[in-house]
């Protein structure tokens, strides 16, 4: 363990989420409605915070070990919920408590995207615009943006970069250098931003409201800048915009940056994990739809397929807009819509979940294991594609869904000790594990009715989800502590 | 400069390594081993690519495509010539570097065109090695030698050591000693420190210091570091691979060669490729056999094996039964570190003697020779001047006046056949050849400006 770098490192970091603070000052100044004091006290203060970090050791300039990768990640993310809760805390309006202050953060930079917030269309815009922001950075990972801007990280950066990225195989590098491949991944994830930005522009939206929400969309959020999320616009253009970044931002950023840098979507084409993702999402819309039409939830057939389809992609992909209450349609759907969320998207991506790369090669298991059965001297490996997946892989998958389990299945008890019922308590420890937002139940809408100690476990959840359970859970081992 | 490696073996880990700390290139490693593979990614910031190295697809997403530069040294001389074909028909790959073993493709040059089998620049490891043991038993006393300009110029290494006439005095004293020969000291490590040397620095005992001198006046100036050894005559080698029977062809006309090999099958076939020298089949590390071949006369043993361990301590048991002075050929740094203070007095690095050849070519501007030092911590380099006064920043300025980087030296200067040694009013001209040191490698690339034309000049 490497005291000083992670120290130098974490200071650094927190230096950089101060700037973030910037923007919303801008925001305030714009629209003139006078609430920029706690952005700039949070400015002050994270700056100074990351200063006093930094400065001491501002000349350790020893590699970062693998292990020291995991404490700055994960020490990096809770410093993170706190710096910027500050803003929320410090701001009158809306009053929040402390521990509403950290959810909501937390929510926010996990691209959870549950609220405690109500009453959002009265909000002043640069607390909206902060939250929408805290989204749109947690999305790529403020650290894959560290790797990028701050070239000083070096071989660590890679450590870093591991940790915070979601999926099974974490070794893939899109360029030799790992500061170009953190560039690449923003570059992408920028212009689908603006690409989202200006689709939303034409749709109908104003200025404000499609930025905020393109922030949200392509980082798998689902913050809205209403009480009604994008139900407020009631518009099918909108809907269908949204219904396309998302499915977009659901898969692997990699693929992007090859389709972009080829001009291609051969590699879309040819990739198992995109499809078996296209595959999923299109027979959970398919059933949603078809369910709908059929008990005649809406009157129109056409509400029933925009609704059901912009409900299906949203949930399934843990982004957590919504367009209609989907809590309480009929029949199995919303449970059917919560157990989508736990497959995610693709690893790579910015949505959550367990992510289908690790059901594709569950479900592989298990069919090799039924040709075992009647072939029980083959061989048969596990494929992805045209290549054998290494036995690590396969075992770490395993490894890592029955952890997910086993912390979910201790997170609902904790929730229901809380007092939750049952519904409520599954839903919103799937809502936060996975990343999605809106839960069933009574946090269908929000997080705002259940009390402290559930929303401490909630934010446990977030945290837990966005960095795949194992980066924080390696720090709770006594091995990661010995020397 | 986007680099290719084809191999994960010593010399491609240890040129991955090296190329990819500069922050100008992007390296790429190919290999059939994936575990080897994610073990280099864990400490290098490189891309890996699994695969067959000259295969075609394998290349390609690899990105033969862009790459500046592919340096193919897997361990099979036949994939690495096939890679460069590849590369040079297919991606049309502007620089090949391939390692060739053998010396016969080396010897065959007419193979090596561009419409027969397209390497730009091969390197034998083996041979580099072989030549660098060569310089150094020819120069005993020296830690390295190094030939710059076709060897018109050689760069030594030495400690400095009580018998030498300028140990204990300023370096300015150099004149009077040795009033007719031009030379001058590039750098001093004192305590593995570098200090920079000026008229008046004190040379002690144990200093490691490296002069340049024109190659008839080297032994005139090692006399001034340490008290000369006498000629070489009697060399032991151990192990009849590659390295120690090249060694062995190459020394037996001129010294009394032994090599001690292990194997039977072995020993009869370099028996019956060697002349002079007696193959020995044995333990290198046996004591009888070592004593029953005179150990304690013998001038030079060189542990060339495999096995670094063994070359260890078969080093230091030959050099605690008398031989006079010992080398084994050690691949990691940190066993150098180790042995080098005490017991063995050369430990020689496969991978830091090929790696110059390398980075030669890696160098932006025209950069001929470069020389790894020191573990890669310190570079010598001979870079060619090119342009005329308004487009470079090197022409027609005296040395006082170019702006090197700190802690580098320009040493000395070749103009045609002429060589200059550096003063501090030397005017450099057009196509000389500047020969430099760097003490602190990290600052190459503003060096690599200083010697590109700059269009910016004009």
């Amino acid at each position: 363990m490497n005291r000083l770098v992670v120290q130098r490192i974490l200071g650094l970091l927190l230096m950089m989420f101060s700037v973030t603070m910037v923007p919303p000052i801008v925001v305030d100044l714009i629209y003139k409605e006078n609430s920029w004091v706690p952005f700039i006290e949070s400015f002050g203060l994270t700056l100074f915070i990351g200063l006093l970090l930094w400065y001491p050791v501002r000349d350790s300039r020893k590699d970062l070990r693998l292990r020291d990768g995991f404490l700055v990640v994960a020490l990096f993310w809770v410093g993170l919920g706190m710096a910027g809760a500050l803003p929320l805390y410090l701001t009158d309006v809306p009053v929040m408590s402390f521990t509403d202050a950290v959810f909501e953060s937390v929510s926010g930079l996990t691209t959870t995207g549950a609220t405690v917030l109500s009453g959002l269309d009265t909000l002043p815009k640069a607390i909206l615009y902060y939250r929408q922001q805290m989204q749109w950075l947690g999305g790529m990972g403020i650290i894959v943006l560290a790797v990028a801007v701050l070239p000083m990280l070096g071989v660590g950066g890679m450590q870093l970069l591991r940790a915070e990225t979601p999926g099974p195989v974490k070794d893939s590098k899109l360029t030799p250098r790992i500061t170009e491949t953190a560039k690449a991944l923003w570059y992408v994830y920028f212009a689908f931003t603006l690409a989202c930005l200006v689709g939303y522009k034409l749709a109908g939206m104003d200025f404000f409201d499609a930025l905020c929400h393109a922030y949200s969309t392509v980082a798998i959020g689902g913050f809205s800048t209403h009480d009604l999320s994008i139900g407020y616009f009631n518009s099918a253009t909108i809907d269908l915009v949204a219904i396309v970044f998302m499915f977009i931002a659901g898969i692997n950023f990699s693929l992007h940056f090859f389709a972009w840098r080829n001009v291609s979507i051969k590699h879309y084409l040819k990739d198992p994990e995109a499809k078996a993702y296209g595959f999923m999402l299109l027979m959970v819309s398919a059933v949603v739809i078809i369910t709908l039409a059929y008990l005649k939830t809406y009157s129109n057939p056409a509400d029933s397929f925009i609704n059901g389809l912009f409900q299906a992609v949203s949930i399934a992909t843990t982004t957590g807009f919504t367009t209609a209450n989907y809590a309480a349609w009929p029949g199995a759907i919303p449970v059917l819509l919560i157990f989508a969320s736990f497959v995610g998207g693709c690893a790579g991506s910015t949505a959550g979940g367990i992510k289908v790369i690790r059901f594709l090669l569950i479900a592989k298991q298990g069919l090799r294991e039924i040709i075992r059965l009647v072939h029980p001297n083959a061989e048969i490996p596990v494929k992805l594609g045209q290549d054998a997946v290494p036995f690590r892989v396969v075992d770490a998958v395993w490894g890592f869904f029955s952890v997910y389990i086993v912390v979910f299945g201790f997170m609902l008890l904790a929730m229901m000790a809380t007092g939750l019922d049952q519904v409520t308590a599954f839903s919103a420890v799937a809502a936060t594990l996975n990343n999605l937002g809106p839960g069933l139940g009574e946090v269908a809408a929000g997080f705002m009715t259940i009390g402290d100690p559930a929303k401490w476990i909630a934010i446990l959840g977030m945290l837990l989800g966005r960095l795949e359970i194992f980066t924080l859970l390696v720090l709770i081992t006594p091995t990661f502590w010995r020397h | 400069m986007k680099i290719l490696i084809l191999g994960a073996g010593q010399v491609g880990s240890s040129a991955a390594y090296h190329l990819s700390r500069e922050e100008a290139n992007e390296v790429t490693v190919v290999d059939r081993s994936a575990e080897v593979l994610r073990e280099l990614q864990d400490r290098l910031d490189i891309r890996t690519v699994v695969g067959h190295a000259a295969y075609p697809d394998v290349l390609d997403r690899a990105g033969a495509n862009d790459a500046d530069i592919i340096v193919a040294l897997t361990d099979t001389d036949e994939t690495n010539m096939v890679a460069c074909q590849v590369a040079y028909t297919l991606f049309k790959t502007p620089t090949k570097i391939a390692r060739i073993r053998s010396a016969e493709y080396m010897n065959a040059r007419k193979l090596f065109t561009q419409e027969a089998i397209p390497v730009d620049v091969r390197i034998s490891p083996e041979q580099l090695v072989c030549e660098y043991i060569e310089q150094l038993i020819l120069y005993p006393g020296a830690l390295q030698v190094l030939d710059f300009a076709n060897g018109r110029v050689r760069l030594v290494g030495a400690r400095a050591d009580r018998g030498g006439l300028l140990v204990d005095q300023e370096i300015a004293t150099l004149k009077e000693h040795i009033p007719n020969t031009e030379g001058r000291i590039a750098a001093i490590y004192r305590d593995g420190k570098a200090m920079q040397p000026d008229g008046d620095t004190v040379i002690r005992e144990g200093d490691e210091i490296f002069f340049v001198a024109a190659r008839q006046d080297v032994r005139v100036f090692m006399s001034e570091m340490r008290k000369l050894d006498d000629p070489v005559r009697r060399v032991v080698i151990a192990g009849g691979g590659n390295i120690g029977v090249r060694l062995a062809l190459a020394l037996e006309q001129t010294n009394q060669v032994k090599i001690i090999e292990r194997n039977t099958e072995r020993a009869r076939a370099i028996s019956e490729k060697l002349n002079k020298a007696i193959v020995l089949v044995g333990d290198a590390a046996d004591e009888e056999l070592l004593l029953e071949e005179n150990i304690d006369n013998v001038d030079v043993f060189c542990a060339l094996t495999n096995a670094e361990e063994a070359n260890i301590l078969s080093a230091m048991l030959a050099k605690r039964l008398g031989a006079h002075k010992v080398m084994a050929l050690i691949n990691r740094p940190s066993y150098s570190d180790l042995v080098e203070a005490g017991s063995i007095d050369i430990a020689i690095s496969p991978q830091q003697v090929t790696i110059g050849s390398l980075l030669a070519h890696v160098r932006r501007g025209d950069v001929v020779k470069v020389h790894s030092l020191r573990r890669g911590a310190a570079e010598a380099i001979e870079a060619v001047a090119h342009g005329s006064e308004d487009e470079s920043k090197v022409v027609g300025r005296k040395l006082e006046d170019i702006d090197v980087p700190r802690g580098t030296n320009i040493i000395a200067v070749v103009r045609g056949d002429k060589v200059i040694i550096a003063h501090h009013d030397t005017v450099i001209q057009t196509d000389d050849h500047v020969i430099l040191f760097m003490t602190d490698r990290r600052k190459i690339d503003k060096l690599e400006k200083l010697f590109q034309v700059g269009v910016s000049f004009i």
